[in-house]
């Protein structure tokens, strides 16, 4: 037998969940997807004595449109992000961002908030969240909050939410039409985590020559999705082209503070994104004069 | 007490029902209750795809998921593709004529993938077939002719 031994709940409603998590203070631990938690319950790094599996919660199971934007039940596959027409519709770079999200194999079953809850650093949906402004319904028992994306990441796989909290709902807002995203990263084989990834946005005046907004997101690079406001400077204001790139590039470089290990050193890391940030905005770019 | 679990499936096609530990994986209740060990059990923390199988129409990694996840679900296994006489499946036949395997360990997992992606894309072109296999790990062939294997049977199934 692989986890070491747990009791196992299926709750047919999320009030049931929340209350076996309350009941439990600490030493449940909710199953979604299981793409993250069930490799460490094999390898026993998890040991925790209530599983909460939500897999039944039928309620939890859905995409749907919000304000504009969309709202994402805990429940929803990553699957979805390639097949959903709201949210092909509404926030197509998440659709675009899915082919970097391991494997097929691993969509079918992982969920959007579950990576979001799992929060590595090094992963794509965190990134994004941060990137375009989503909000995160986390609620308990007795109440439900909503954390804004800056505020709910704080660590290495470390997040806002309590542990008698489910993370039930992630919103991605509407954004300004006159924006383009482009996502991108380097990793060592198609589907691994990232030795640095980018989420770059990008709008521009009305005529077209200087850059009025961008938004530059790092992962893999610290212990949580980065925002580089000093790149970001680099670039608002400045006539769009190559020498603007480069200075968001220089910037970003300086400004992470990536680590070493056994994928990268802290040197490479560095470089990836420098030249991410240049290709990210590019491609940026090239969405726009598309439009 | 929950720690264990009546679990009711069926598996290609054949209803089972077991009841067995809470924890116990889905790639173990398939070898160790149900008796079907064609799927086979590889890293055990769903990066290899060696256990990969069909959930509902879905591939998913049966070793990163539990038996009692499983209740209720039509699962298929590799044991599902060839006809019960024996005869291969075309995506089998596609590889082992274009050496898509040599010591075998990873086929199973591969031939669900294949099975999937070619109900899904009967027509897929060589990113495709890529980013379906990316998901599963091979330390003989050199994945090459694997991606011919599964060009063979995709044309093989639509010309049926």
């Amino acid at each position: 037998m692989k986890p070491a031994k747990f009791d196992y709940y299926d709750p047919r409603s999320l009030e049931e969940a929340l209350t076996l998590l309350d009941t439990h203070q600490g030493d449940g631990k909710v199953l979604a997807g299981g793409q993250s938690l069930m490799p460490l319950l094999n390898m026993r790094l998890a040991r925790p004595n209530v599983v909460v599996d939500i897999n039944r919660i039928k309620e939890l199971n859905y995409v749907r449109p919000s304000d504009g934007g969309i709202a994402v039940g805990a429940l929803a596959r990553q699957r979805a992000l390639q097949t959903d027409k709201v949210i092909a519709e509404r926030v197509p770079i998440l659709q675009e961002a899915a082919y970097y999200i391991a494997h097929p194999q691993i969509r079918s079953r992982g969920t959007i908030c579950g990576s979001i809850a799992h929060a590595d650093p090094a992963a794509e949906l965190p990134a994004l969240a941060l990137a375009l402004d989503a909000e995160m319904t986390l609620t308990s028992a007795k109440a439900a909050r909503t954390v804004g994306a800056e505020t709910f990441f704080q660590s290495f796989f470390t997040t806002a939410l309590e542990a008698n909290e489910i993370l039930t709902e992630v919103r991605f807002p509407a954004r300004p039409k006159d924006g383009a995203w482009s996502v991108l990263e380097i990793s060592r084989r198609h589907g691994d985590f990232a030795i640095a990834g980018i989420v770059a946005g990008l709008a521009l005046d009305p005529d077209r020559q200087v850059i009025r907004r961008a938004r530059l997101v790092y992962f893999g690079v610290g212990p949580t999705p980065i925002r580089v406001k000093a790149a970001e400077d680099a670039l608002i204001g400045q006539a769009v082209a190559e020498p603007a790139f480069e200075a968001a590039a220089q910037s970003a470089k300086q400004s992470i503070d990536p680590s070493n290990d056994i994928h990268a050193s802290e040197e490479y890391r560095r470089a990836v994104a420098a030249t991410l940030t240049k290709r990210a905005l590019r491609a940026a770019l090239q969405k726009l004069e598309k439009n | 007490m929950a720690t264990t679990r009546t679990v009711k499936v069926r598996v290609n096609g054949v209803a089972y029902e077991h009841t067995v530990e809470a924890r116990k994986t889905l790639v173990d209740f398939l070898r160790e209750d149900v008796g079907l060990t064609g799927t086979n059990v590889g890293c055990e923390h769903g990066v290899c795809g060696a256990c990969t199988i069909l959930m509902n129409g879905e591939t998913v990694r049966s070793c990163i998921m539990l038996a009692a996840q499983a209740d209720g679900a039509e699962l298929m296994t590799v044991e599902g593709l060839a006809k019960p006489g024996g005869e291969l499946h075309p995506i089998q036949e596609s590889f082992r004529e274009k050496h898509g395997l040599q010591c075998g360990f990873c086929t199973p997992g591969f031939l669900m993938t294949t099975y999937e992606l070619l109900s899904k894309h009967p027509d897929p072109d060589e990113e495709e077939i890529k980013e379906w296999l990316s998901g599963h790990l091979c330390r003989c062939t050199g994945y090459q002719d694997i991606l011919e294997s599964v060009k063979l049977a995709a044309s093989r199934l639509r010309n049926r």
